[in-house]
Parts: structure tokens; sequence; C-alpha cells
């Protein structure tokens, strides 16, 4: 007994990540903190897409289930259980019943190696880049093998389309991340690293984020890899795998119930994943804005108190909404509602404004912020650009996006080595 | 230093998963799920790189391999009417050469069991043992080090190759450029 729990707590005094300090107990805990957390992100990511998305057409979004449509996603979960479950009596009925399962774990394995923090990580690969390129690529995968196993037209269309679409966007997308990884091995020793914790750990190293290393090449990769990762998660304005006025609903056209919310959740989780890869790699992670230049125990407390200071601001707008509720004794329940969500959220705050969570929270703080607006843009883009054509997506994916990103490799590759091709240039003269 | 995470039970199962897919992979009518099966067998293939301790192999492995060779597998394959194939007899006029090649496989194995079992090492002793953290570091030195960089020119002969077939692939899909 007592050695479970020394084994249990001896992880809490270390500094690594669970899975590299080996806790098997830790490294569990981890992976539902995050499963239970990517739920959650999805959920309140549902809500706020519909919301945002209303209110950039000037709509009110969903009003009805809740105070202001806060509950409707628990609503359309229920729904969703409780629906029928069809498999079309055409299918492949295996490959069906397979292809959901690829997508989702796909979209969630890849959370493995994701760094929310120094130690906030389930574990650290020496591969970490290159394992979440590798594993988002199998969703690939899961759509095709849906589209296929729908035997039906416009699912088998679909999943040619975003088959083609994921495939000629991933080089694009690899390009700017190998120069993102070229920028890790600018140090003294020159030896870069493909380790998610290790990418921040250069960026804080070098004293800045790669988004502003070697300007504009930084800003240029970035850009590259912000296009492809819309492309790869098949959103809009790349969403021609389930364009609805061309495809109904695309690859997942006969899906219902269950396993449509299952591709719903990988989609979402999956959009996750690839912002985190940008965050990661060009925003500098979990360091909280000017880690070097704002130093001392001040900007230490200052920047500790924004989570609290996040959730104080979402309590007031609670309780804001909570007074400006109808007066009508139908509204009675939701207003309380209102009320007791706004003292959890204060409470929350509360908790992180406490000394100990503050320090541990910090770091995924800043990512979830970083990746929250990742987030906010896929929205904003959806509620602005119009779809591309085909030949269209085509064209800028290997035309525009591939040269671009062949030339960033080439010129990072010059500028990170420029004293030795100086040196190598002032020897011939000599 | 930490106890190995990958057991003798790891090694089984994924090599169980290998061979199973590969069975089905040869038995399965339907061409879709002979391509799920060798997926699978795949990426079994890339677990067992990571018990290796060869994570870089392993994640090549992923990208390349299951990611993106069978997507277009799949891709060719889904463009095929299944139903026709379903009714054609399966038939296979290699079996002489396939029984050649397994029979020196398993004479190749059973070789390896009955030297190594008596104690006879027919594995240069020292092997290079590289932690898991500095594989990717030790085969960019081996391809790029001024000093110890052997194959740099074997890496770029391949990848010379495989520009060769890219453009032979346009030159064919396309008559007129």
């Amino acid at each position: 007994m007592h050695a479970i729990v020394e084994y249990i707590s001896s992880y809490l005094q270390s500094n690594q990540t669970p899975g590299a300090a080996g806790n098997f107990v830790w490294a569990t805990i981890y992976i539902l903190l995050v499963f239970v957390g990517l739920s959650i992100a999805v959920i309140c990511m549902n809500w706020l897409e519909r919301k945002i998305l209303a209110h950039m057409q000037v709509r009110l979004g969903p009003m009805r289930v809740g105070p202001h449509g806060l509950l409707q996603p628990i609503a359309d979960a229920l729904k969703l259980l409780l629906k029928e479950d069809i498999i079309p009596a055409e299918a492949d009925a295996t490959v069906f019943w397979i292809a959901p399962f690829i997508v989702v774990l796909a979209a969630f394995t890849v959370f493995v190696v994701v760094p929310f923090g120094p130690t906030h990580a389930i574990t650290d690969m020496n591969i970490g880049i290159l394992f979440m390129l590798g594993v988002s690529s199998l969703a690939v995968l899961g759509i095709v093998t849906a589209g296929w196993a729908s035997n039906s037209h416009y699912p088998l269309i679909g999943a040619l389309r975003s088959s083609a679409q994921m495939v000629s966007y991933e080089v694009a997308m690899g390009l700017a991340v190998v120069s993102a990884i070229m920028m890790t091995s600018a140090n003294a020793e020159g030896t870069g690293t493909l380790s998610m914790i290790g990418i921040v750990q250069a960026q804080l190293e070098q004293h800045e984020w790669f988004l502003f290393k070697y300007f504009p090449l930084g800003i240029v990769a970035f850009g590259i890899f912000a296009i492809a990762m819309v492309a790869e998660t098949n959103r809009a304005p790349f969403d021609l795998p389930e364009a609805e006025s061309e495809l109904t609903a695309g690859f997942h056209t006969e899906y219902s119930g269950f396993r449509w919310s299952l591709f719903f959740l990988a989609e979402y989780s999956a959009m996750i994943a690839v912002s985190s890869i940008a965050v990661t790699l060009w925003l500098g992670g979990w360091l909280r804005p000017f880690p070097n230049a704002l130093t001392g125990p001040t900007w230490d407390l200052v920047f500790s108190l924004f989570p609290g200071l996040t959730f104080l601001f979402l309590a007031a707008l609670c309780f804001y909404s909570t007074v400006r509720m109808p007066k009508h004794p139908l509204f009675r329940i939701q207003t309380m509602g209102l009320a007791g969500f706004g003292v959890v959220l204060a409470l929350i705050a509360a908790i992180l404004f406490w000394g100990p969570a503050r320090v541990r929270v910090q770091d995924i703080y800043w990512f979830s912020a970083k990746v929250a607006g990742f987030m906010y843009l896929y929205i904003w883009y959806r509620g602005t650009f119009p779809r591309y054509r085909f030949d269209q997506l085509m064209k800028v994916g290997w035309k525009v996006l591939l040269p671009t990103g062949l030339a960033l490799l080439i010129l990072t590759a010059i500028v990170g080595m420029r004293t030795e091709i100086l040196s190598m240039f002032q020897e011939g003269l000599r | 230093m930490n106890p190995p995470v990958a057991t003798a039970f790891f090694f089984y199962l994924l090599a169980a998963t290998m061979i199973i897919g590969g069975i089905l992979v040869i038995t399965r009518k339907n061409a879709v799920h002979s391509a799920l099966a060798l997926i699978t067998a795949l990426l079994a293939q890339a677990a067992l790189y990571l018990m290796l301790y060869a994570p870089f192999v392993a994640g090549v492995q992923i990208i390349l391999y299951a990611g993106g060779i069978m997507v277009l597998f799949l891709f060719v394959i889904m463009l095929i009417s299944i139903e026709r194939n379903m009714k054609e007899r399966q038939f296979n006029k290699q079996w002489l050469v396939g029984i050649v090649a397994a029979a020196a496989l398993g004479a190749l194995f059973v070789t390896v069991y009955t030297k190594t079992s008596r104690g006879v090492s027919l594995f240069i002793e020292g092997r290079m043992s590289y932690g898991e953290s500095q594989n990717t570091q030790m085969i960019a030195n081996l391809l790029f080090d001024r000093r110890a960089g052997m194959y740099m020119f074997a890496f770029e002969i391949a990848s010379l190759l495989l520009l060769v077939a890219i453009i032979g692939a346009v030159v064919m899909a396309k008559k007129r450029i």
C-alpha cells in the first residue's frame, strides 16, 4: 500500500512529463484529463461556432435551449445518441463500422505529444512533430473508407476529393514544418530537435518566436502552414469534400446518429490538433508573452493572474446576462441556472488565483489561449470566405504553396548557415 | 535509465497482428479489405521499429506507407469495380516461386534459431545501440556529417531515382506537356 502511494506521489516532485518519468498512473490520469478537456473544448466550439457565425450574419443563433442557447450542444448530443443508427443495405458493413473509429483514433492519438507545458504533456517523443504529422495523416484513411463503404455516389466523390486535397496539402504543410524545425538548430551546438517540448524550449533559448525569426521567412512559413492546415481539416473555404450545395454532406452523407457524431468530434479535435502544431512551432507554445523582455517577480505575478482574470470576466458576463434576462416567471429557472453557472465560473477563477494552482496552470492557459485564437480564425474564415472550386484548390496547393514552400526551405537553410557560407567564401578569396 | 517499457508481450502482440494482417491481405477477395489489412500490418511494423528504439524510422513508416502510399492504393482500388472482382475466381500462377521464397526464408529462420540457441551468434557483437532519444540525431550524423556521413551519396542517388520515377509517371500520364 505504502509503495503504491509512494509510486503515485513520486511523480509530483519530478520535473518531467509522466511518460518520461515512466509513471503509469499519472500518464493515465493525464490521458483522461486531455480526453475530458478535448471533449469540453469540442462542446464549447460547437456552441461558439453557431453563436459567432450567427452574430456575423446578424442573427441570434441558438436561443431556445437554456439561456443564450448554452445547453444546445448537450441537447444535440442527446439527440444524436438517441437517433436510429442506420447502416445502408448496400453498404460494406464492416468497413462502414470501422471508418469513424479510424478518424477518431487518428484525431485523438496525436494529443499524446502535444505540450501544454514543460511538464504538461502525456509524453515527450524524440520524433514528436513527425509523430503528429504521421498520425494525423491517417485520418484521411478513415474519410476515404467512409466514403467508399457507404456505396453511394456523393460520399465516394467526397472521399476522392478529400483524399486528393489532403495528400496534396500535406506536402506544402511538411515543407513549412521542416523550415521551422531547421530554425531550432540555430544555437551554439547547431543541433536541432523534432521533440515538441524541445521546439518550444528552442524558442525560449533563442529569445524569439519562430514566427518572427529570419523575418520574413518565419511569417511566410507560418502563412503556408495556416492555409494548409485549414485544407487538411476540410474546413471552409476548403470544405469541398462536404460541399453541401454539390455533394449533400460529402463523405458522411450516409452516416447518422452516434457514428456521425464521431466524425464531428474527430473534425473538431483535428482542428485543435493542427492549431496546436502551429502554436508549438511558431507561436512559442506554452510561453507567456515576452518571457525574456518582461522578467522579474512582478511581471511573473501579473501574467500568472491572467487565467483567473479570464474566468472572472466570463463570470461577470454571466452575471450581466442574468440581470438582463426577461423578468417573466417562465424564465425563472433559466435565470437561476445562468446565475449558478456564473458562480461556478467565479469559483474556478478563485481557485486559479490561489498560489500553487496559479503557477501550475499558467502554461496550460497560454497554450489554450493561443489555440483558441486559431479556433476563432476557423470560425471567422467560415463566416467570411466563399468556397473554392476544386481546380482552384489544386492550383493553390500545387502552384502557389508548394513552390513557395520549397523556396522558403532553401532560403531558411541559406540564412541559417550564413556564417559558415561567408567564412567559406572568405577562405576561397584567400 | 528506466526499465524498457516494451516487453516481450508487446513483441508477440505486434508480430501476431502483422502475421494476421499479412494473411488477410492475400486471402480477402475484396481489394479494399486487403488494403485495410495491409495498413494494419504496416502500422504494427512501425510499432516494432519503436520497440527497436528506432523512432525516426517508425515515424517515417507511418507518414510514408500508412499515410501516403496506402491512401494512393485505396484511391486506385476504389475506382475499380469491386462487384465484378468479387465474382471472379482467384488464381495464383506464381505458387512455385512463392514456395521457393517461403522455404528459403523458413530455412533462414530455422538456422538462426538453432545457431543462436547453441550460443553461436550470427550477428556482429558490438552492434550500435543508442538510446531512443539519440536515434534521429544519429541518422542525421550518418547522412550529413562531414566525417561520419558515409551514406550521403547513396541517399542522394535514391532520391534521384524517385525523381526519375515521378518524371516518368508525368510523361506517361500526359501525352502532351
